[in-house]
């Protein structure tokens, strides 16, 4: 047989399918389309989002055939991937580490989206279903942390159901609803197990469709030029013009692009996945292991932060409403401003607007991660007290030390560098307080702190101020000035947060005080 | 696709037309065959919809279930009166009386009692009152300590610190036969007292 024939009987089966299902004429333009010139490497992070999609497709499916969804097994059954199943922990950590990887990506392919004013006309759609992707992604990242059911995981719940348990009017009916009955157990585990392996990959899969569907519809925009501005009533035809003369096919010219980087995004991944492991499961599930210390997954530690560091009066307010502004705002960019300059250079407001939300993010992050509100809980018992602050002191002052350790005020104050940040560091708390003013706190609490008042006896605070007042540097004075009457008047009630720099004291003294 | 679908509709509008037949293939006035058009889709739509109607009673209801029904909290035994000695605060741990066959640990429930004084309690749920972590007794200090935000309780449950709202939740209690009785089932929510 010659070329020709083969060629000839290689193709009679494709023509056999394509004359009855068109499958060709459907999808050759999603290769060939004409994309800009332009479009370099910027342009890849949409693809890369694709592709962990379709990876966490592929691993979620295999994880599918050996998770249990019981709450009764699910945390063993995840154990076992882990350590029987051959490669099962392999997969665990690839559907773990792409996740992660999916939501930065995302993250990324917004906000250039954003820079390049890409969002206006005619691609309005194409950014609300990206919006709309991104809070279905960030659900599946949610409710994939509720699969591990560890104990993040249960007290990840406690925490949802007592936001959604203080919306007005609805609240008990709404958490019943979220956890699936009164309490946190089986039928949680369930209703999440069924948003997450059939609701939202769904959902996710039927708005990539759409959102591909635009991208065809409405081609793949250029990078901006200052002063190439969106005008819409002529830009669509202008456009198709320019992509006729100038554009290159999708396919091999931007593809290869797409190619590259993705490729080098899922080496990167598999070596991730096999280096560092799988996430979890923490701890087992059992809420009576009450010695633990619930953090949520990366992508949330921002809201952590952010609702750690709301102001207790409004917090209810701003933990149900804030949610629902944010998404209204991301849906409305494109009608806020949908023509005109797509230049980052012309839009001055909007780029710092995103770099102020970004450098938001990661410092909320940052927060979440250090969390300084948070007690360190063994502080009392796990921190030795630094030798410069025991060194020559008195066995009063000594014994204070230990008052100091025992009475736990070290899982909230810091001593040369260790211990709580919830309250001010105590390393020089002689410098600022008087004796006097230091028995005041310590007894009235305020500021944030607990009063001790009941908790001490009188030996253990004397023990305990006769030690504080020993804290501050060797070429400092104390808080007392020399020759002031004494106790120091207190005209203002005198927290521990706030510097002092009050009543009597000479001002070189004040502020040589609270330049710490 | 719609020439089929208009020829089936011809067809079966004159079968059930009742006009006799007489011509074989004679077709009915254009306006006659519009009309039954639009009463056959009319009756179609109705049709499913009273369908859909009755399949998503059972659907929804299903989903909604669990906001709707009643739950009722059960006295429940922490054990003898004197596990729990004057003057202390003891970590104590029950099987919650609400519970479905799949829940596994997650039933298992833990609360702090306090014993003000011989016969007098006080029963402390294990969730913080600002969005529901597990708090810890240090008997030193006595205070309850949060390790999520640093929510800080004084040993009666009051609030001393942190962003809680409010108190910790508190569980009915009575000693009955000599043992110590809660009642208790649903996890704590912020509108309720327990
Ligand atoms: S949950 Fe306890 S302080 Fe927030």
């Amino acid at each position: 047989m010659n070329r020709d024939a083969i060629i000839k009987l290689l193709k009679q089966p494709v023509q056999w399918v394509e004359e009855r299902t068109g499958v060709i004429a459907f999808s050759a333009p999603l290769l060939t389309h004409h994309v800009p010139r332009s479009a370099k490497w910027w342009y890849v992070f949409g693809s890369a989002t694709l592709m962990f999609f379709t990876i966490q497709i592929v691993t979620g499916v295999c994880l599918g055939t050996m998770y249990a969804p019981s709450a009764s097994n699910a945390w063993e059954s995840l154990r076992y991937i882990d350590e029987e199943i051959p490669l099962g922990w392999m997969l665990r950590a690839l559907h773990g580490w792409s996740s992660s990887a999916m939501v930065v990506m995302m993250a990324i392919h917004m906000l250039q989206v954003f820079m390049h004013g890409s969002f206006k006309y005619p691609r309005e759609l194409n950014w609300i279903t990206g919006v709309f992707l991104l809070l279905t992604v960030l659900a599946l990242a949610f409710t994939g942390q509720v699969m591990r059911w560890d104990q993040d995981a249960y007290w990840g719940l406690g925490i949802g159901a007592a936001i959604v348990d203080r919306v007005p009017v609805f609240g008990d009916q709404m958490r019943a609803l979220m956890l699936g009955g009164p309490i946190i157990g089986g039928e949680t585990l369930n209703r999440f197990f069924a948003l997450h392996v059939f609701i939202l990959p769904g959902a996710a899969i039927g708005l990539v469709g759409i959102h591909m569907t635009l991208i065809m519809k409405n081609g793949i925009s250029e990078m901006p030029k200052p002063g190439e501005i969106v005008v819409p009533s002529t830009y669509r035809k202008e456009f198709e013009e320019r992509m006729h003369k100038t554009g290159v096919p999708f396919f091999p010219d931007a593809a290869q692009r797409d190619m590259v980087f993705c490729g080098v995004c899922l080496i990167l991944l598999v070596f991730l996945a096999a280096y560092y492991g799988p996430f979890g499961p923490g701890g087992m599930p059992d809420p009576t292991l009450i010695n633990t210390n619930p953090r949520p997954d990366y992508p949330f530690m921002w809201i952590f932060g952010a609702v750690s560091l709301l102001p207790p009066a409004s917090e209810t307010a701003i933990m149900l409403i804030s949610p629902v502004i944010g998404i209204a705002i991301l849906v409305a960019v494109p009608f806020l401003s949908n023509s005109g300059e797509r230049a980052p250079s012309r839009r001055p407001g909007m780029m710092l607007l995103a770099v102020f939300v970004v450098m938001a993010i990661v410092a909320l992050t940052w927060e979440g991660v250090t969390s300084p509100w948070s007690p360190v809980m063994n502080g009392w018992s796990a921190l030795p007290t630094p030798t410069q602050f025991v060194k020559g002191r008195t066995p009063l002052q000594m014994q204070g030390a230990v008052v100091f350790q025992y009475a736990q005020c070290r899982n909230c104050h810091e001593l040369g560098g260790f211990g709580g940040k919830r309250g001010p560091a105590l390393d020089e708390i002689a410098t600022r307080m008087s004796p006097d003013q230091i028995v005041r706190q310590v007894q009235q609490g305020g500021g944030n702190m607990p009063a001790f008042g009941k908790n001490l006896n009188s030996a253990q605070m004397t023990a305990i101020v006769d030690f504080l007042s020993t804290l501050r540097p060797a070429n400092e004075p104390d808080s007392t000035i020399p020759g002031a009457q004494l106790p120091l008047p207190i005209k203002s009630p005198l927290t521990l947060n706030e510097p002092f720099t009050g009543t009597g004291v000479p001002a070189e003294i004040a502020t040589g005080a609270s330049s710490r | 696709m719609s020439d089929n679908t208009n020829g089936e509709t011809k067809k079966e509008g004159c079968v059930g037309c009742g006009c006799g037949g007489g011509g074989g293939g004679s077709l009915p006035p254009v306006a006659a065959q519009d009309a039954r058009r639009g009463f056959m889709f009319k009756f179609g739509a109705g049709l499913l919809g009273i369908g859909g109607a009755l399949a998503a009673v059972p659907i929804v209801g299903y989903i909604i279930g669990p906001a709707r029904s009643r739950y009722r909290n059960e006295w429940v035994d922490l054990g003898a009166t004197t596990l729990f000695p004057s003057g202390q605060t003891r970590f104590a741990t029950f099987l919650n009386p609400i519970r479905q066959p799949t829940d596994g640990d997650a039933a298992k429930t833990a609360c702090w009692v306090r014993c003000v004084e011989t016969g007098k309690f006080q029963v402390f749920a294990i969730n913080c009152a600002h969005l529901g972590c597990p708090v810890r007794w240090f008997e030193q200090s006595k205070l309850f300590m949060c390790p999520c935000h640093g929510g800080v309780y004084y040993q009666d449950g009051s609030r001393a610190a942190g962003p809680p709202p409010r108190g910790l939740f508190e569980y009915k209690w009575k000693v009955e036969g000599g043992k110590l009785l809660i009642d208790a089932g649903r996890l704590p929510g912020l509108e309720e007292s327990v």
